[in-house]
């Protein structure tokens, strides 16, 4: 099919160059982090052993090989800090997918249903606060949320309570922040497949008897499938490892994995700890991921 | 024209009162003369007054600005070629792969690039600082241009390219003559999207920069991780306005609401 001269030096340089650069930055990254979590921590500069020491030559590839071990992997299966971090991670960004389904849905179905000129305004309007800095945005709830904040002020004179609540560092806070902070990753896939939906075959459901709620269930829903899974994975699976929001809405008594990994890395300087807990993550990520990989693939073929 | 229904016009409402509310409320704040964040003490610009005196905060934001510049511009080369190769180059061997690690990182949680970039610069011992952070922001951000590109490259016609090569002219010359004006629209958009991306992003920075290379996110995030500051909420609204008179800017100008469609590759 292609006429770029196949085969062609050209060719190969268009090809190589970004899948190498891929392979050093993104594949390889990731076999050291796989050895590191077999290690084990140690007093030094790098503060892990053993060191691949290739100047040794055979003697010091089995040396190496010999030191590797899984006691990073046991102490997090015995430890329930990191269990329980796991769970609360899931959790979280499970119920919080479930409400960015609840809040996106209805917000992406009235775009699609707006005339072609308000959807491109009203587009634009969803997509523009998702431009700023995710930290501006979370620090932006800061402002509102501290204790006397805007949001206890304003319940305060509706005397709809009596002592102000504290909202930051509790789950309520965590919540708030990545449903905010994702919506549009969830509107946007939403819309483009409600935007393409034949009108007639909701026309053709009324014309038959079906209710419109009944028409939304059987007809609506099921075709916006591919959107709904789009979004849902879109947003799932980088909240399971959520850093910035439940750093500071969250406080840091309800740790998602996220922390952890910054806590173990930065704070208590235990690397191959750290490395394993981000390896199990991609292990427990992988599946969604793959189901997201594979549909992103289909969508970009399908154009 | 279609109809539009009170449900929807309430959904709508309520969506966008939700996505802006805040950010007014922030800006609205930065404007306040008190030094107690939550006390409204009357409009004023001195917390803004204060910021040119910050030198650390100006240096960070230089910083960040020149990473933005270099790593978006190395992102949308790499981008490029990278869409250029999976939607022109039909099968090649490791296409899957590739695929693979195009798309991978767009979903992957930053902790994770962050560590595994970082643990990668330190079994290479290489200095950490400007350099290490620019690898790591054009890695990231290639991924999204990639996807971008590709939407636009597969959208248009083909014929066109083949018309140029039929007529003698040889493939670069096609590219440039052809191709890359036909793409334009995608690739600036693109540009934007991974320079804002570099402007955003702290934990990928947190893992891979060094000493004497801390960007504006690093700096505001240590400085608010204890409480709501006055000066930041100026530092914010700034940026906040750059970003906005940008992309509103942009948009006027070409296609970009279409193209960041983003990582779902959404739209039509």
């Amino acid at each position: 099919m292609t006429k770029l001269g196949h085969g062609s030096f050209l060719q190969k340089l268009v090809v190589r160059v970004p899948f190498i650069w891929l392979l050093a930055f993104f594949l390889l990254p990731f076999a050291i982090v796989l050895k590191i979590s077999l290690s084990q921590t140690a007093i030094a500069r790098p503060p892990y052993t053993p060191v691949l020491d290739l100047t040794a030559g055979w003697h010091g590839v089995t040396a190496f090989f010999g030191g590797l071990s899984f006691d990073n992997y046991a102490l997090i299966g015995g430890d329930p800090l990191y269990v329980l971090s796991y769970l609360k991670s899931v959790e979280i960004a499970a119920f919080a997918t479930l409400m960015l389904l609840v809040v996106g849905y209805p917000v992406a179905y009235a775009i699609a249903r707006t005339s072609p000129r308000w959807q491109a305004v009203l587009v634009l309007l969803v997509i523009l606060p998702f431009w700023t800095s995710l930290l501006i945005r979370v620090y932006a709830w800061m402002n509102i949320l501290q204790r006397d904040g805007l949001l206890n002020d304003v319940l305060m004179a509706l005397s709809l309570v009596k002592t102000p609540p504290a909202w930051l560092a509790t789950d309520t806070a965590i919540y708030i922040g990545i449903v905010y902070s994702y919506l549009p990753f969830m509107v946007l896939p939403l819309y483009a497949t409600l935007e393409k939906l034949d009108q007639s075959l909701l026309e053709a459901a009324a014309d038959l008897g079906c209710p419109r709620w009944k028409a939304f269930w059987l007809v609506t829903l099921p075709l916006s499938s591919s959107g709904v899974i789009a979004g849902v994975l879109l947003c799932f699976i980088p909240i399971v490892g959520e850093f910035v929001i439940p750093d500071l809405l969250g406080g840091s008594r309800a740790p998602m994995i996220g922390q952890t990994i910054w806590v173990e890395f930065f704070g208590n300087q235990d690397w191959p700890a750290a490395s394993a807990v981000a390896i199990v993550l991609v292990c427990l990520l992988v599946t969604p991921i793959v189901i997201y990989q594979h549909q992103a693939m289909r969508a970009a073929e399908r154009d | 024209m279609r109809r539009v229904s009170a449900f929807n016009l309430v959904s709508l409402a309520v969506g966008i009162a939700f996505l802006y509310l805040p950010i007014v409320v922030l800006v609205i704040y930065s404007f306040n003369a008190s030094r107690l964040v939550a006390v409204w003490g009357g409009w004023s610009l001195h917390w803004y007054a204060v910021l040119i005196h910050d030198a650390a905060l100006i240096d960070a934001a230089s910083i960040s600005i020149r990473l933005a510049l270099l790593s978006a511009s190395a992102a949308t080369v790499l981008g490029m070629l990278a869409a250029l190769a999976l939607v022109r180059f039909g099968r090649f061997r490791g296409r899957l792969l590739f695929a693979a690690m195009i798309y991978a990182p767009l979903v992957m949680p930053e902790v994770i690039t962050g560590l595994s970039l970082l643990l990668l610069f330190v079994a290479v011992a290489a200095d950490r600082g400007f350099w290490t952070v620019a690898i790591a922001h054009t890695t990231m951000a290639m991924c999204f241009v990639t996807v971008i590109v590709q939407s636009r490259l597969a959208d248009f016609d083909r014929s066109l390219e083949e018309a140029a090569m039929d007529l003698g002219a040889s493939p670069l010359k096609t590219f440039f003559a052809v191709t890359l004006p036909l793409i334009l629209p995608a690739v600036i958009a693109a540009w934007m999207l991974a320079f804002a991306l570099s402007l955003d992003d702290l934990v990928i920075a947190s893992f891979t920069t060094g000493p004497g290379a801390t960007t504006l996110p690093i700096r505001i995030y240590s400085e608010v991780r204890l409480g709501v500051k006055p000066e930041m909420n100026a530092v914010c609204s700034i940026m906040i306005a750059v970003i906005a008179i940008a992309v509103i800017a942009a948009s006027l100008f070409g296609k970009l609401t279409t193209a960041r469609g983003g990582p779902g590759r959404v739209q039509s």
